[in-house]
């Protein structure tokens, strides 16, 4: 009998934004957390690093000559661009080879792409209600426009490469009520941080977040992009948000795809609801060593935190909004002399528009050396790598030990604004109290 | 039966001191295996020898979904990898390149750096020969069971692909 009532109870509540994405592209009526689905996917995604790896597998799959949909696989060259060196070029061949082999209708050389997830959503390639997978657990950022998409390895995108389909847990969701106005000169990247170090860094592992609230449907587009990419930095499968008419329009700006917009029950069954408001919200910082080690600005300050470089770009903060911000507080000023600030656009497009309102001409006039678009710096790949006993304060999402270069190096993560206030003056520095000081 | 000495460490070790970021260009399993823990433990492939064993707390490989974190562990010579618990890309990453994983806090909690350990795949029983006592690992859900005992994400591909023509 308590089984009977709980399958009917089962069948009678509603569903997360999650489970109803998924539960669609599995054919299904209804799923529930925990159940394994078959799901349909709407975009494959690749760079030339897990691209390489997913390539090897699907030549060792039988029967596997051709990828499911040339048109719903996206190959973007960016971890190590322009080419580090022969290896990393090798790499970046394999994958072109590839895409000319399979007509990849989205291949992205160097120069027409930029970083995989500013340039999916720019291009169209991402919609409401979609599911996306991809070899990068970043992946999640597409969550901002109503989708459903997470990270994988190079096995799992070999498989979807050549099925369309994928297997996965359905996960439980976490609800994150957000209310209240941020303040000024606070942003996205700080009610993230924020969020991370309240959940902590396996405290959404195997879960989706849920972003709500009066503060969400406040938040800018790219906001929402720099928020659902740090799901993953509390271990989360995905990051989601119910698709408004400011992403609606978004996505119609860029593509004639019909989509569908899905929406989470009333009733919807949620692992947990957090509340957050965020009225009294400092700047946040992400100390040394995990980006759930998250201070407000005015406790990192207190003593001088002196940085070596600054870096402003990802997938996280590479938006044409966080250049703009910076260029805001560099304008007519010249940068620290103790320090270095590198700036990667996240895109060729974003690049370009930067260029055209002068912001790069701003940027570079302080003394910023502005780099093509790519994921280089981030992960201590290549162009802004940090050495021996050096610190840096960056727009990034990771600050594990050795994330942008040597061991022995730190990584404090922090919004733009919070970057370029930092610039100015070569350490740690909260942006309001450096504009109340007029420098 | 996976046999060797455990090497133990802490919590949230994430990918990039497992693989850091420089060497992702690298795609071979030997190459990468020269890597394996550098940003955590430098001295690690030098100490370990082959069959050893990684055991470490919770949400172990957190981070990047680079499939090369496993296979440098593998690639090293690692047997397994024994933890409380594993953050969810690598653990799909890790069944999916064959390097065993297996989750028990009480077997954490029980063997020290330097114990000699047994472990068998089949029962997922982990025996701590050093101290002479015995674990019972979690068990795999039943569909990745099913995928293991497939031989793989592979062979199961192979298996829809058939069945879709």
């Amino acid at each position: 009998m308590e089984r009977l009532l709980r399958y009917i109870n089962l069948n009678l509540m509603g569903m997360t934004l999650t489970e109803k994405i998924l539960a669609r592209h599995a054919g299904l009526d209804r799923v529930e957390a925990g159940q394994i689905i078959n799901a349909n996917v709407d975009l494959v995604l690749a760079n030339e690093l897990s691209a390489a790896v997913a390539i090897g597998v699907m030549r060792g799959i039988k029967g596997a000559s051709k990828v499911f949909d040339r048109e719903k696989i996206a190959l973007v060259e960016d971890h190590f661009v322009p080419a580090k060196d022969a290896q990393s070029a090798k790499l970046a061949k394999l994958m072109k080879d590839f895409a000319a082999e399979q007509k990849i209708t989205h291949f992205f050389d160097v120069g027409r792409g930029g970083i995989e997830h500013v340039v999916l959503p720019q291009e169209g390639l991402v919609a409401p209600g979609e599911v996306i997978v991809g070899g990068d657990s970043h992946t999640c950022t597409y969550g901002a426009l109503g989708a459903f998409a997470t990270g994988m390895g190079s096995t799992d995108i070999a498989a979807a490469f050549v099925l369309g389909e994928v297997w996965l847990k359905v996960p439980a969701s976490i609800k994150i009520i957000y209310s209240g106005t941020l303040g000024h000169m606070v942003y996205a990247k700080d009610l993230m941080l924020r969020t991370v170090g309240e959940l902590g860094i396996d405290g959404a592992t195997y879960r989706a977040i849920e972003y709500h609230g009066s503060t969400i449907d406040e938040m800018s587009i790219t906001g929402r992009f720099t928020m659902a990419n740090m799901a993953i930095e509390a271990g989360a499968k995905n990051g989601i948000f119910h698709a408004d008419d400011k992403a609606i329009a978004f996505v119609k700006e860029r593509t004639d795809r019909p989509f569908v917009v899905e929406k989470a029950d009333a009733d919807a069954v949620y692992e947990r609801v957090i509340a957050i408001d965020v009225a009294n919200l400092e700047p946040q910082v992400a100390c040394p060593h995990t980006p759930d080690n998250v201070h407000s600005i005015s406790d990192v300050t207190r003593d001088d935190v002196v940085v070596d470089q600054v870096f402003i770009g990802s997938c996280t903060n590479g938006y044409i909004d966080d250049l703009r911000i910076v260029a805001k507080i560099l304008e007519g000023k010249k940068i620290a002399s103790n320090v270095r600030v590198i700036v990667n656009p996240g895109s060729q497009q974003v690049w370009m528009q930067a260029a055209q309102e002068g912001v790069l001409t701003t940027l570079a006039a302080a003394g910023c050396a502005v780099n093509t678009p790519g994921c280089g710096a981030c992960f201590g790949g290549h162009m802004g790598t940090l050495g021996d006993g050096e610190r840096a304060i960056s727009t990034t999402n990771r600050n594990y030990v050795g994330r942008m270069g040597s061991p022995k190096s730190e990584v404090y993560l922090a919004s733009p604004a919070t970057c370029a206030a930092s610039a100015l003056t070569g350490k740690i520095t909260d942006p309001r109290v450096l504009e109340l000081a007029g420098v | 039966m996976l046999h060797g000495k455990a090497h133990k460490y802490g919590k949230n070790v994430d990918t990039d001191v497992i693989i850091p970021g420089k060497y992702c260009n690298i795609i071979d399993p030997a190459e990468l295996g020269k890597h394996a823990l550098e940003g955590l433990d430098p001295n690690y492939t030098t100490k370990m020898k082959s069959g050893d064993i990684i055991v470490a707390d919770t949400n172990f490989g957190c981070g990047s979904s680079r499939e090369v974190a496993p296979i440098a562990i593998k690639g090293s010579g690692t047997s397994a990898v024994i933890a409380k618990s594993f953050a969810r890309i690598f653990y799909r990453n890790a069944l999916n390149i064959g390097l065993p994983i297996f989750e028990s806090a009480e077997a954490v909690d029980g063997i020290d750096d330097g114990d000699e350990i047994e472990v068998f795949p089949e029962s997922g029983v982990i025996r701590n020969i050093t101290k002479g006592t015995e674990y019972k690992s979690a068990e795999f859900p039943p569909f990745m069971r099913e995928l293991i005992d497939a031989g793989g994400l592979v062979p199961y591909v192979e298996r829809r692909l058939a069945a879709k023509v």
